[in-house]
């Protein structure tokens, strides 16, 4: 099922938390919904699922227009941060429990609803636990139950909201892989909503990065992170360093040093350039930009170090953890792929 | 922390081993026939019969109230609120004879169905009512705080799952209110049993229909009949423990099943 | 897939909450439930004590009997309400922070005043003091009277409103746990300086607020307390059977007119205890009885 979010603006007693958002779902992607807290993921999210209402615009489910559709009406799978299993109810009865209270017309008889949730608790791997309760479970247990549960109706999207939030670390990137090969069998739309960056590239098809209200670039995880299209995007996802430069006939200078020829519609004038500390070449002493340590920290197999360029601008470069200083301290590089934004744009 | 237990035995448990001491020693028979008394029987069945009526209603109206309390915002919420806990400032005696003006034919209530031939003070009725009065804060007060911690997420989870509205109450709500209900009930239906001071005004007093065990125990000491007494005291602490005992394991087994409970 | 377009709901109303109109007859119902059972008794309660007039009501108060059965309730709440409360903070005070045997029964124990009839609350003194007991006859014979006299009746006060102080501090005091006291006595502070300096003020409100309910019940208890008095008018009755007498001889107004002191009592006590659950909620544990 499609989904399309077309102009949506939505409110809380006149503070704006989305402003005019358009989103096209494709039928069967994985998606997720990124961006720090107070973006307006969470929000959009339950738009979707019609728990809240927009102020203005329109919500497609295909063709048709579900902006007036209450949420029992849009066949959602929605899954909670902290999983809202019905506590009184065995593992069971949850996932039953969307079958049992549609109207007796639609209704599969009792044997038939059992069949179905037994096949999703197989499903989700949890087997021979459909006698206990919740209480009973351990937290990410609890959350596959959550799914299976959303599973149950058949559900034209899957909604899901930081559904690996309140898990720790070693679980949550178990469950991270179990979602993908879940999705990958049965073929859902689903939307999930993550402030973590990590999990959102590696469990999507695509990501709708936001910020403040607002959509700032919807794309494959390739696009988002080597073509970031704000100093947003590119100061969010991943590591990143930027430098206040001039243009000059396409030159892009660096005080009195040349780091290269821009392309693009930028004119002359101040502008800011960003890098990924990873994408420098070291050069030897006056060919590059010279930097003192400031500070250096080991990161994996690199060496993470924070030069001052002089008038206190600091840049962050990795080198090779064995890569020998001179005595001065100080390091000359290249940024080898950058990207350049107006120099008044907003961004980190 | 010895001031603590020697006042505590002086003032509690003292007096109340006096009473199981008196009652040990009529032995068995003696207790078997002061208990039997057709009148003890009645009065026991009078306190209890009322006492599980009214503890319904207030079951009925206490969790509405507790819902309308804890879910809606209106004007006037946090005075209704504190109204709810009125039972427990006034004096028995004071709701007794005010209760009586109200429900007496010519009060303000009674006179509304004396013309159709209803009498409630001084009929079991009357008893109802006054135990509603005082027992309706221990119902509100039980749920409300188990009522607030219910999640909205809860409530969203059966939405998205389709069930309707009315559908998530009586499937998803009420059963996690339960345990607190049932708690509610035993409490308001303790107190029920045991009450006196709201009740003798109104209830009538008539030995067989309503006249109430509390009341049969105040007679009897009068009579300076302590055998009796103790013995109408003794089948009703009997009772109430088995009732507190009750609450217990409601909420052992509720805190042991859903991981929760009050 | 619903296919069908209609919206039951109306925009405004979120999926987890009724329709304006459901809200509105449910707020109705339950407040027209609470204005008949809670509110027009203590209406009615001001409304009889002033039928006839202002001057039969201070008549009514000033009456000997009256004014006799006014010192008596307050004679009994001033030593009664103390006694609770230096025993409510002992016995909070060892519950929350000490361990020993037998705490969970204690803790049990304390309520269960609330859940036994207070005429049978009354009666366990009678047997205690009364005719045929031990005790009664020994203290008579160094005339001491106990029964209907003014040591019972305190001493059923006393048993009927022992937990409201402790209920009200036990939990207050184990959420606070022994950090704080901890801290203060390494700090060089003695056992009552710690006391008075740091377990105190982290606990006033909590004590003003169970004080409040003990001594409401202290001044209104009339079941235990009918039990132990004899009624003696003039002497062992307090406001609540002074109320039962002038009402059980037909002399309405007047019964009311006392009733009315009580109910006035009762009005500030849950003024009091409202506004002291609104500004310092989270130094009260929630108030259940």
């Amino acid at each position: 099922m499609d989904v399309r979010v077309t102009n949506v603006r939505k409110e809380f007693d006149r503070f704006p938390a989305l402003h005019d958002v358009s989103l096209d779902i494709h039928s069967g992607e994985l998606i997720a919904l990124l961006g720090p807290s107070g973006s307006g993921k969470t929000t959009l999210l339950r738009l979707i699922a019609g728990l809240e209402m927009p102020t203005t615009g329109r919500i497609y489910f295909g063709d048709t227009d579900a902006s007036e559709w209450t949420v029992q009406q849009r066949n959602i799978g929605f899954v909670f941060q902290h999983y809202a299993l019905f506590r009184h109810m065995t593992i069971l009865e949850n996932v039953s429990f969307g079958l049992k209270v549609r109207p007796r017309s639609t209704r599969p008889p009792a044997n038939e609803i059992r069949r179905r949730a037994m096949e999703l608790l197989d499903l989700v791997q949890l087997s021979g636990l459909e006698k206990r309760y919740p209480n009973q479970l351990s937290g990410g247990q609890r959350q596959r139950v959550a799914l299976a549960r959303a599973l149950a109706i058949e559900p034209a999207v899957l909604l899901l909201d930081e559904p690996f939030g309140a898990l720790d670390a070693q679980v949550r990137r178990e469950l991270r892989k179990w979602l993908r090969e879940i999705h990958d069998r049965t073929g859902h739309t689903t939307v999930f909503v993550t402030h973590d960056q990590e999990e959102a590239l590696e469990l999507s098809d695509r990501l709708c990065v936001m910020s403040q209200g607002k959509v700032e670039q919807v794309g494959t995880p390739d696009t988002i992170y080597d073509q970031p299209s704000s100093p947003f995007v590119f100061g969010f996802i991943g590591e990143s360093s930027h430098l206040p430069v001039n243009l000059n006939d396409g030159d892009i200078r660096f005080g009195s040093l040349s780091l290269g020829q821009a392309a693009g519609p930028l004119s002359a004038g101040p502008a800011r350039l960003f890098f990924r500390p990873h994408d420098v070449d070291l050069v030897d002493p006056g060919t590059g930009l010279n930097g003192a340590i400031v500070a250096s920290r080991r990161v994996g197999g690199t060496r993470r170090v924070e030069l001052d360029l002089g008038v206190g601008q600091l840049v962050e470069i990795d080198v090779p953890f064995d890569q020998p200083f001179n005595q001065s301290g100080a390091i000359s590089f290249r940024p080898r792929r950058w990207q350049l934004f107006p120099a008044a744009e907003r961004g980190i | 922390m010895g001031f603590t237990l020697t006042y505590f035995s002086l003032i509690i448990l003292v007096p109340l081993l006096a009473l199981a001491f008196r009652s040990a020693g009529l032995g068995p028979a003696s207790f078997w026939i002061a208990a039997s008394d057709a009148r003890v029987l009645g009065a026991l069945r009078v306190s209890f019969v009322t006492a599980l009526i009214a503890a319904a209603v207030n079951v009925v109206f206490g969790t509405l109230i507790a819902w309308v309390l804890v879910r809606y915002r209106f004007p006037g919420r946090r005075i209704f609120d504190a109204v709810i806990d009125l039972p427990f400032a006034l004096p028995t005696a004071v709701a007794g004879i005010a209760l009586t003006a109200i429900y007496a034919p010519n009060g303000t209530i009674g006179a509304l169905f004396a013309p159709l031939g209803w009498r409630i003070a001084y009929t079991p009725a009357g008893i109802v009512i006054a135990m509603i009065f005082i027992g309706l804060p221990f119902v509100v007060r039980t749920i409300q705080p188990i009522l607030e911690e219910v999640s909205h997420e809860v409530e969203e989870a059966s939405a998205t799952l389709g069930a309707t509205r009315f559908q998530t109450i009586t499937r998803v709500l009420l059963p996690s209110l339960t345990p607190a209900i049932l708690t509610g009930f035993a409490l308001a239906f303790a107190r029920g049993v045991g009450e006196y001071g709201s009740i003798i005004f109104i209830a009538g007093n008539i030995p067989f229909v309503s006249e109430i065990a509390p009341l049969l125990i105040y007679i009897r000491l009068q009579e300076f009949n302590y055998v009796g007494a103790t013995v109408i005291a003794t089948v009703m602490l009997l009772i109430s423990f088995a009732l507190l005992f009750a609450i217990n394991l409601i909420q052992a087994w509720s805190r042991r099943r859903y991981g929760y409970g009050n | 897939m619903a296919t069908k377009l209609t919206a039951r709901r109306s925009r405004k109303t979120s999926p987890t909450s009724e329709t304006p109109l459901v809200q509105g007859l449910l707020i109705a119902l339950s407040l027209l439930f609470m204005g008949v059972i809670l509110l027009l008794p203590l209406y009615a309660v001001f409304h009889e004590a002033l039928i006839k007039g202002p001057g039969a009501y201070f008549a009514a108060l000033l009456e000997p009997d009256a004014q006799s059965a006014i010192r008596l309730t307050l004679l009994v709440a001033a030593i009664a309400v103390p006694l609770n409360l230096v025993f409510g903070v002992a016995a909070s005070w060892a519950i929350a922070k000490f361990e020993f045997k037998g705490k969970a029964f204690l803790i049990t124990l304390i309520d269960l005043p609330f859940s036994v009839s207070p005429v049978i609350s009354g009666l366990v003194y009678v047997l205690l003091f009364g005719a045929g007991s031990v005790l009664g006859p020994v203290l008579k014979s160094y005339g001491i009277e106990v029964l209907f006299a003014l040591p019972g009746i305190v001493l059923a006060t006393i048993f009927v409103t022992f937990p409201f102080v402790a209920r009200e501090l036990i939990p207050l005091m184990q959420d606070q746990g022994t950090g704080d006291e901890e801290a203060a006595l390494s700090l060089g502070a003695n056992g009552w300086q710690t006391f008075f300096l740091v377990t105190l003020p982290n606990i006033k409100w909590g004590l003003l607020y169970g004080v409040l309910l003990c001594n409401a019940r202290a001044m209104g208890e009339f079941g235990a307390v009918a039990v132990v008095s004899g009624k003696i008018r003039g002497q062992t009755t307090t406001i609540p059977l002074q109320v039962e007498m002038l009402y059980n001889e037909y002399n309405a107004t007047a019964a009311f007119a006392l009733a009315s002191l009580l109910a006035l009592l009762a009005l500030v006590t849950l003024v009091l205890k409202s506004a002291l659950e609104w500004r310092f909620s989270a130094e009260i544990a929630a108030g259940n009885h």
